[in-house]
């Protein structure tokens, strides 16, 4: 079947689309999910934030679970569109529905139902008490929120040439819930023809005045060693399966992480994290995080292409380090 | 009300932890930077986490540190206390380009010096491939370094991680 975007109008004013031969509409309060054999919904708030982080990571590293039963796996390339694939009930009735998907063309028309369903004053990215309602008929948009890009430095934050850093003046002051972090710069000396080179900057105040929440962005790269810190606030909109091992390290604050078995779902761990705590996320397993109050984090990420597949032939073992 | 952000130091940090419900909590490696820094030897690189040949290693700053170098960049981030870098672009190559990790210089660099940055907790600072380096700490702190594992980096994975 063709691969179409655009099917109509409802009466609530939302497009509806057709990715495959799943169709998705809006009402006022849910996004419904369609499929061959089956269907599924959701309340929109919270299909719209983890539909946001799904274009804006460009379907990220794995499986992005908007719930229990609904997501994307990751192939870079192509991209699978599930229904209870990692649900054990419905895996256990063979009930599960699977497409893969060129990844280019379920971004695009992924990208303009976020872009049509997100309705003026709410914005997805944002934590709860700074945004609007995503409820009622349809009523205006928030392009700038949705167009939002992840920050990839390709060195280092800041650097010239790489991504810049964020004050005042561009539009990043500080969160309201890190007005007491400090915003003072390292000293920065550098001797005449190495200013390109001698570089320092206040990685905590950079944070401080991030936007958006739960939104890992690269801000250093030693080769495929990505540090991806992420403010968070209020609870990961989506369930994260892991393709390999990531990391976590908490630098302010605490989140506390619900982890279940990768496929089933089955409840494995929970993991209280403080500032300074470092815990691996298993290659085997899905996560959800919750905090409390606005908190830093650092996911370390090794972006390694060959690495899905050397852990879905179980050349490499889910943990990271054997003692 | 004015909301508090809590970060760690040396003298002031509390562990989480793993609770596991069908699992093993080796699996997750859980270690706290502070207080593997607060048990270790100044300039002990000592891994905290690692996938595969990167590492983030946990270094108890105290002094001054040896010379350093490495064939690819690496990234230091002061998690406590106030660090001072010195940065020396090297004449000649030190390192071998297909040897990875940090590699302890013997004596002072041959090179122009490029400069230096004191950074302080939460300051981010570039280790630029091709210079070599060196800490100085005034007062004990603790730096995060983003790195690949090398002849230097210590794993005690037994003695830091939550069993």
């Amino acid at each position: 079947m063709a691969t179409t975007n655009q099917v109509g109008v409802n009466q609530h004013g939302y497009r509806t689309f057709q990715i495959g031969h799943f169709s998705f509409s809006r009402d006022e309060y849910f996004a419904h999910i369609e499929w061959p054999g089956g269907s599924h919904l959701m309340p929109v708030d919270r299909f719209l934030k983890a539909l946001m982080r799904d274009v804006a990571w460009n379907f990220f590293y794995g499986i992005v679970n908007f719930d229990e039963i609904f997501g994307t796996t990751n192939h870079y390339g192509t991209v699978d569109i599930f229904a209870g694939l990692y649900n054990a009930g419905y895996r256990a009735q063979k009930k599960e529905y699977v497409e893969n998907l060129d990844s280019v063309k379920a971004r695009s028309i992924f990208e303009e139902m976020l872009d049509d369903w997100t309705v003026e004053g709410f914005d997805p990215f944002a934590a709860p008490a700074e945004t609007g309602s995503a409820f009622g008929p349809k009523k205006g948009n928030n392009t700038r929120a949705v167009k939002r890009a992840r920050v990839v430095a390709k060195r280092m934050a800041g650097m010239k040439g790489d991504t810049p850093l964020r004050n005042d003046q561009n539009g990043f002051p500080v969160n309201r819930q890190f007005q007491d972090v400090a915003q003072d710069e390292p000293e920065v000396h550098a001797e005449p023809g190495f200013e390109d080179e001698v570089h320092a900057f206040n990685f905590f105040g950079y944070l401080s005045r991030s936007d958006v929440t739960w939104n890992p962005s690269v801000c250093s790269a030693v080769k495929d060693s990505l540090v991806c810190p992420t403010t968070e606030e209020f609870a990961l909109p989506v369930i994260h399966g892991n393709d390999r091992v990531e990391w976590f390290i908490q630098l302010s604050d605490e989140i506390q992480w619900e982890i279940a078995d990768r496929d089933s779902g089955a409840p494995r761990a929970r993991a209280v994290m403080k500032p300074g705590d470092v815990a691996a996320m298993p290659a085997d397993i899905r996560h959800q995080g919750f905090s409390p109050k606005r908190s830093m984090l650092l996911v370390w990420e090794n972006a390694d292409p060959s690495l899905p597949e050397l852990y879905a032939r179980k050349k490499l073992k889910p943990n990271p380090v054997d003692f | 009300m004015g909301h508090q952000t809590r970060f760690g130091s040396l003298q002031n940090y509390e562990k989480g932890g793993i609770q596991t419900i069908n699992d093993d909590p080796r699996n997750y490696a859980f270690s706290n930077i502070f207080e593997v820094a607060a048990r270790s030897q100044p300039w002990e690189k000592v891994a905290v986490a690692r996938n595969l040949k990167y590492v983030l290693e946990a270094i108890r700053a105290e002094d001054t540190s040896p010379w350093y170098a490495a064939s690819h960049d690496e990234v230091a981030t002061v998690m406590d206390g106030e660090v001072e870098i010195r940065l020396v672009k090297l004449e000649n190559p030190l390192v071998a380009e297909d040897h990875e990790g940090t590699t302890m210089l013997e004596g002072n660099p041959k090179g122009k010096p490029m400069g230096h940055i004191v950074a302080r907790r939460g300051h981010m600072a570039l280790l630029p491939k091709g210079a070599a380096y060196q800490f100085r700490a005034a007062r004990p702190g603790v730096i995060l370094l983003q790195t690949i594992k090398g002849d230097l980096t210590i794993e005690r994975w037994k003695e830091i991680c939550q069993k």
